[in-house]
């Protein structure tokens, strides 16, 4: 059986490097050595990409509003990110005299660190990765959850009661989107037939957007979900709760919230490209032949494509109601994402080693369920939609008045 | 190997500790900067106060209010089970073969009644 680090090119080359350096009873020394390289380059990368994802939002979004966005500081603006690393790092941290101490310094602490774990399991390029687990479609589901019970922490531990009721509609919506997200996922594990994101990228030998169009739509939709993107972003919704979770934070702590949410925007963007359009891999030519561009920089543009994608998103689309939200998940996204399982799982027993144009019939079955699946489902759900029950008493105003 | 796959979880672990001093240490940044005097620290009534949208506070710090989401939090549980038995359910259907796949449309469909019957309850809106 051969052993999971002979794919990790990075991580044996640099285990190699510290090996020949440390004598021969210091093996472990040169496994952490090679270690805290590789967490060091994954760590800096996440964390330069959430910074570059906060410029490139501000500035697209201005763009989307036809103004400019921050401009100012460096060359196009581009070093406003560190300035307001800076700027948040001197501010004056303030924790109210009522908040719970040891839940409202652990909130902020923990959510930067789940996210920043979920990173150990994606494949940044061929042979370039932390680890490898033979659970990483599980891992990449489960960890972030632990985000959702820090921001619990933080909206109960602040005592604030608009934080306490934003906390409380964060963990109902994000365990609603919980359930389909993790259910979506099923059809790329059949399709790959493994849970290694290593393994799931060198099965596509078409992208599994193709191949999965509905369970690429429901993964979409409930990740913007879980990490509280515009159409979702309810927990938050300022007209109604301020601030939500982080009303009480400031000084670093907001910092780090922020850090979180956009982290994990580009933690989810990384996933994506990984999992549904075959991460290093290029999409235009098949694995057997020259490559145009070294496999991180393919990877590089599908993620800075996604970040794209969630930005026009948020630019695009207006709030919704926290009703429609909840109903939205159970009732379109979960059976959505159980039809998806089910048609995929016929598709495989059907041709268990697929031929390159039997995989081109799966995808036209697949996008035919996926659009009639849609269609069939918005129209259902607009003919029993639960209209809000409040009712409106019209006033008559009279006419000398005006 | 079975040796090297601990090997990995021993990174996963490096990682975590990463993760976890990371976020640490940029706030004992921002506690050195309060001693040296670069980030102000005064505090007063006022200020550590809960904000209210500058209303004075009345009553408690927690509230009591409708705990609606329970009926939500039970949905998750029961359908979270689900995932655990359909992963490893899709990794091996292809040598499992089309029993399988009986087996687990019978299950989706118990599944299915039970969800229907939330629907009909009213149990996925949220009032």
């Amino acid at each position: 059986m051969e052993s999971p680090f002979d794919r990790n090119g990075l991580f044996s080359g640099l285990y190699g490097f510290f090996a020949d350096l440390t004598p021969e009873s210091f093996a472990w020394l040169a496994y952490l050595l090679a270690g805290v390289v590789v967490v060091f380059i994954v760590i800096n990368g996440v964390m330069l990409l959430t910074a570059f994802e906060t410029y490139m939002e501000r500035r697209v979004l201005g763009r989307f509003q036809t103004r400019l966005g921050p401009n100012r500081v460096g060359p196009f603006g581009l070093l406003q990110p560190f300035a307001d690393v800076f700027k948040l790092l001197i501010k004056e941290d303030l924790r109210p005299a009522m908040a719970d101490r040891l839940t409202f310094f652990l909130a902020p602490v923990l959510m930067v660190a789940a996210i920043l774990l979920v990173a150990a399991v994606v494949p940044f390029g061929p042979n370039t990765f932390l680890a490898d687990l033979n659970i990483g479609v599980l891992f990449i589901v489960g960890i972030p959850t632990i985000a959702t019970v820090a921001m619990f922490l933080g909206g109960w531990g602040s005592g604030n009661r608009f934080a306490l009721l934003g906390a409380a509609r964060a963990v109902a919506m994000l365990i609603s989107y919980e359930v389909p997200m993790i259910v979506s996922l099923a059809g790329v594990l059949l399709l790959a037939g493994s849970m290694s994101l290593v393994d799931v990228v060198e099965a596509q030998r078409l992208p599994f957007i193709v191949l999965q169009p509905l369970g690429f739509f429901v993964f979409l939709v409930a990740a913007s979900a879980e990490m509280n993107r515009s159409p979702f972003d309810l927990m938050e919704a300022e007209s109604e709760l301020t601030a939500g979770f982080h009303t009480e934070f400031s000084g670093i702590r907001f910092g780090l919230l922020q850090l979180a949410e956009f982290g994990e925007l580009v933690i989810i963007s990384a996933v994506l490209a990984v999992i549904f359009v075959s991460g290093w891999q290029n999409p235009f030519v098949s694995p057997d032949y020259a490559q145009w561009l070294p496999g991180q920089l393919w990877f590089l543009l599908k993620l800075v494509f996604f970040l794209l994608l969630f930005t026009w998103i948020r630019a695009t689309l207006p709030r919704m109601r926290v009703d429609q939200v909840m109903a939205f998940a159970w009732k379109a996204l979960f059976p959505l994402a159980i039809i998806n399982t089910l048609v995929t799982a016929v598709l495989v027993v059907a041709w268990p080693e697929p031929e390159y144009g039997q995989l081109w019939i799966m995808a036209a079955i697949n996008w035919a369920v996926a659009i009639a699946c849609l269609v069939l489902f918005s129209r259902f759900l607009e003919r029993h939609r639960e209209r809000p029950t409040a009712s409106v008493q019209l006033v008559e105003i009279p006419a000398e008045a005006s | 190997m079975l040796d090297d796959y601990y090997r990995q979880y021993g990174l996963v672990l490096l990682l975590m500790g990463a993760a976890f001093a990371v976020p640490l240490s940029m706030i004992l940044f921002s506690r050195m900067a309060q001693i040296v005097r670069i980030r102000p620290n005064k505090p007063n009534e006022v200020k550590s106060d809960i904000y209210e949208c500058g209303m004075e506070t009345i009553g408690g710090r927690w509230v009591q209010f409708n705990f609606r989401y329970y009926l939500f939090a039970l949905l998750f549980l029961i359908f979270d089970v689900t995932a655990i038995f359909i992963y490893p359910w899709a990794i091996t259907l292809r040598s499992l073969g089309g029993g399988a796949l009986l087996v687990m449309l019978a299950f989706l469909a118990i599944l299915g009644v039970g969800w229907a019957y939330a629907w009909r309850k009213g149990a996925f809106e949220w009032r």
